[in-house]
């Protein structure tokens, strides 16, 4: 999933200001899964906006609708017929759907209401942890599914560094564990530690510049528009 | 899990004195040196003069804990004027393989001769902390890059090099971090990588030093590469409990404030002096060991001092 959290009030309202008439479009997906952005939080960050705005002796009207996801325009239709009735827009989707109800409605502002933060897991109700970096290259397979990408702080390959403690804590951190002395800890247990015996040599970045990609049994169906 | 002993490739790589000393089966002495922040080329001189003629190779530390530094290779620079042989530090924290290997060549073209490969302390403790560290590669993979530029004459690419680096390539071992069991293991990663020689964290707690030693020599490593011991010489009490509490991968036993608390305050220097002499001794004997680093921090008037008690002196001429 992914994770986001709410920008701080004061800077939504910077966002909004110059505008009379705001609609707050929140997302099915993975925001309203961790709370943030579903259609719950959109009600309670408009009263909030309302306060403020009136505080600030702003008159700005502001509404919501919640789309059950931001991030595939199959769910835009019944947004589409609202949005002449605005002048801006304030999404709570994640940095992706942001984008792409600003693609759908080029002629409108379209502000984010979060900030998206990373991929993760939740820990507990209300609590995430990151654990993956969309990588490209996933290596889970060789270190007992414990990413060095996301959770070494150094993001090694061949760990664990000199920092790691005595309780196997990172060094950054001690509240932090060390990934790499989990990674060898997990291997140890299951007998596996010829998988991180060999040199991992340097790898061949492929995030380094922005991805699309077409499943494999997709690929005929679009290879005349590419 | 074992590591077919092979020999050690006998043929020179770099042509520098710490290289030939080690080759020579001397005991080979190095020391440290942090490059000034800002562009205080005397401070350098000055430090580089107090070592001349007393370590086989000075460290130039790059950026050490994060923190900015006058650049390794530049001040690796200055210290070469001075008649001391550079070892220049490389961390991956603050270039990619780009920067890393443009750097390889413009110190070996100067006649920079050593490097240490090192992860790098993190940005966090630094002075910039929210900086975007690199790590484009890891320690390992900058040991076996430059390896390569230097043994096959290719870029990490793969491209011919217009006239490769001669380089002798070292890495950094902690014996002290844990997982304890491991860490004979991570050496050995770096040997494979192309570690012609390992200095390690500064050692305190002897016995686990002997223990790693040994299982080095059991796994045929000390065959393989050539392991200086770290020494840093504690100043005083409060700099002891400080590296016991404060400095992640470091352990320092009780024992060792103990004896610094028992001298009075302005002999701790000199107590703290002795005991690493008495370290230094002991791994003159050592089986496996092959020299000592000492990492005297903002200390390095004493260094001579230090090498005349450890008995380090003269310098072998190779
Ligand atoms: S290696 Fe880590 S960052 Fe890369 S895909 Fe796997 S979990 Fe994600
Ligand atoms: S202590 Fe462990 S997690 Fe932290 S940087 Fe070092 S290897 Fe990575």
């Amino acid at each position: 999933m992914i994770v986001g959290e709410r920008k701080p009030i004061e800077e939504i309202v910077e966002m909004i200001k110059g505008y009379k008439r705001v609609l707050n479009v929140g997302c099915g997906g993975c925001t309203s899964i961790c709370l943030v952005g579903g259609q719950k939080e959109v009600d309670i960050l408009n009263a909030e906006l309302r306060k403020a705005c009136k505080a600030e002796n702003l008159s700005i009207e502001i509404d919501a609708f919640t789309i059950e996801r931001q991030c595939n325009a199959d769910f835009f239709s019944e947004l589409d017929p609202m949005i002449d009735d605005y002048d801006a827009v304030l999404s709570m989707a994640c940095g992706a759907g942001v984008q792409f109800v600003a693609e759908r409605y080029p002629g409108k502002p379209v502000f984010p209401a979060l900030n998206t933060v990373f991929v993760g897991v939740d820990r507990e109700i209300g609590w995430y942890e990151e654990n993956c970096r969309t990588c490209g290259e996933c290596v889970l397979g060789e270190t007992g599914g414990i990413c060095p990408v996301t959770r070494c702080a150094k993001g090694l390959f061949n760990g664990p560094c000199g920092g790691t403690t005595v309780d196997g804590k990172c060094e950054v951190n001690s509240d932090v564990p060390c990934a790499w002395y989990e990674i060898y800890e997990r291997l140890k247990q299951q007998d596996r530690l010829e998988n991180i015996l060999a040199v991992k040599i340097a790898r061949e970045w492929e995030n380094q510049t922005q991805r699309s990609l077409i499943q494999e049994a997709y690929k005929k169906r679009y290879a005349k528009e590419r | 899990m074992l590591f077919c002993p092979m020999e050690r490739d006998v043929r020179m790589k770099s042509g520098s004195t710490l290289e030939k000393v080690l080759r020579a089966g001397k005991f080979a002495f190095t020391g440290e040196l942090g490059p000034p922040r800002g562009v205080n080329v005397e401070a350098v001189r000055e430090k580089a003069r107090h070592l001349k003629g007393v370590v086989d190779a000075v460290n130039i530390t790059d950026n050490q804990t994060a923190v900015v530094r006058m650049s390794s290779w530049a001040t690796s620079l200055i210290v070469l004027q001075e008649g001391l042989e550079p070892n220049f530090q490389m961390v991956c924290r603050d270039r990619n393989r780009l920067a890393m290997q443009s750097d390889i060549l413009g110190i070996c073209a100067h006649g920079i001769r050593n490097m240490l490969c090192l992860s790098g302390d993190h940005q966090q403790f630094g002075d910039h902390p929210k900086t975007k560290g690199v790590f484009d590669i890891d320690s390992i993979q900058l040991i076996s890059m430059v390896k390569r530029m230097r043994d096959e004459g290719t870029f990490l690419n793969g491209i011919e090099i217009d006239g490769p680096p001669e380089i002798f390539i070292g890495a950094a071992a902690n014996p002290f971090a844990e997982p304890f069991e491991w860490r004979v293991y991570r050496l050995a990663k770096k040997i494979e990588a192309g570690a012609d020689f390992i200095q390690t964290q500064c050692i305190y707690n002897m016995d686990k030093f002997r223990d790693w030693i040994r299982q080095a020599n059991d796994m045929g490593l000390t065959e393989r590469t050539y392991i200086l011991a770290g020494v840093t010489p504690l100043k005083s009490v409060g700099m002891a409990k400080y590296m016991k509490t404060s400095v992640p991968g470091l352990d320092v036993p009780d024992e060792y404030i103990d004896r610094l608390q028992g001298v009075e305050r302005k002999k701790q220097g000199d107590e703290g002096i002795r005991m690493a002499c008495e370290q230094i001794k002991e791994f003159k004997e050592m089986k496996g060991v092959a020299g000592v680093h000492l990492m005297a921090i903002e200390w390095e008037h004493r260094v001579p001092e230090i090498a005349e008690r450890a008995e380090l002196l003269p310098r072998p001429q190779v």
